[in-house]
């Protein structure tokens, strides 16, 4: 079976490469990709470039973590319209999706790993 | 609601948000992060320019080509949320063609409340779309009733979106995303000759 693959969505392109060096440290195996701010310079997320990132991830199945409320909104709104499986994680970014990262590669099931994530749920 | 009166109420709302950006920003500024002016401004160009360019025959595809040019060229958060906003009322026009205005509005409401999780009180532009709406079922909907429901804001402490980070001291603000949705109401009254 294809590895679900985790996408980060940031308001800062630091924030989101940051965390991306910090998981590929983890799971070199697992299809991460990152995007941070609307641009290198610009804080904030866009509908378009979430669905840009979707559609050009390897995977089908993806996890899906974020930092601030409109990253989510927007990411809800690109599940809805994509044909992809996209789970949103209400986690806290990095935690969650470093726990995520390396279960993956770790060949961990992916109902054991939303196990693991639900212990991290917060209110976001 | 036709073709021609939606299109009107387009170009009035865009002007509207460009006389008011920075006034908008002012107030996205004590309680949020200063962008609600720049966002509705870009968004509201590129939409009034996506008319132009693409000439929408029905009102469906107005309410479409709104939709997709809002929640592409808005950003922050008014960007889904105005985004869904426009999507509500396309899927009650679509399901139904001979959906009343305040039908298509309540959609509106519906797919704002379920994007965002707001609730009536929540310091919103929930609280602004809510009484609107329900004015408009009662064919009440007034100039009036729009201001009336954005000052009602100011009081309250915002529950919801950027501005629930800084608790109490919101209280005392008028809502940025109540106040550009009272624009957008004010305007499709006048779009209507009210």
């Amino acid at each position: 079976m294809e590895k679900p693959g985790i996408i980060i969505i940031s308001h800062v392109y630091e924030i989101a490469k940051g965390i991306e060096r910090l998981l590929q440290e983890v799971a070199s195996d697992v299809p991460i990709k990152v995007i941070g701010g609307v641009d290198k310079t610009d804080i904030g997320t866009s509908f378009d470039t979430i669905l840009e990132l979707v559609n050009s991830h390897p995977s089908t199945n993806l996890l899906a973590f974020y930092d601030l409320g409109s990253a989510k909104m927007n990411l809800e709104m690109v599940e809805e319209l994509s044909d992809k499986t996209i789970i949103i994680y209400d986690v806290p970014i990095v935690e969650g999706s470093y726990t995520a990262a390396a279960l993956l590669q770790a060949d961990v099931a992916q109902e054991a790993v939303e196990q693991q994530l639900k212990e991290l749920k917060i209110d976001k | 609601m036709d073709l021609q009166t939606g299109i009107r109420w387009m170009e009035l709302f865009n002007e509207e948000i460009q006389q008011e950006k920075d006034y908008l920003t002012q107030l996205d500024t004590p309680i949020g992060d200063s962008d609600h002016g720049n966002n509705m401004s870009r968004g509201m160009v590129h939409v009034v320019q996506a008319i132009e360019k693409e000439s929408p025959d029905s009102l469906e595809a107005l309410l479409k080509l709104v939709t997709s040019t809002l929640l592409s060229k808005v950003g922050g958060a008014s960007g889904p949320l105005y985004g869904s906003a426009f999507m509500g009322m396309l899927k009650t026009v679509k399901e139904d063609y001979t959906s009343s205005w305040d039908k298509v509005l309540h959609g509106g409401l519906e797919s704002i409340q379920k994007r965002g999780k707001a609730v009536v009180g929540d310091k919103t532009m929930v609280d602004v779309w809510a009484p609107v709406v329900q004015a408009l079922e009662n064919n009440q909907l007034t100039h009036v009733v729009i201001e009336e429901a954005v000052e009602a804001t100011k009081p309250l402490k915002a529950k919801k979106g950027r501005a629930s980070y800084v608790g109490d001291r919101s209280i005392g603000h008028i809502d940025p995303g109540a106040y550009s949705s009272a624009l957008l109401f004010k305007t499709m009254l006048k779009s209507e000759g009210k």
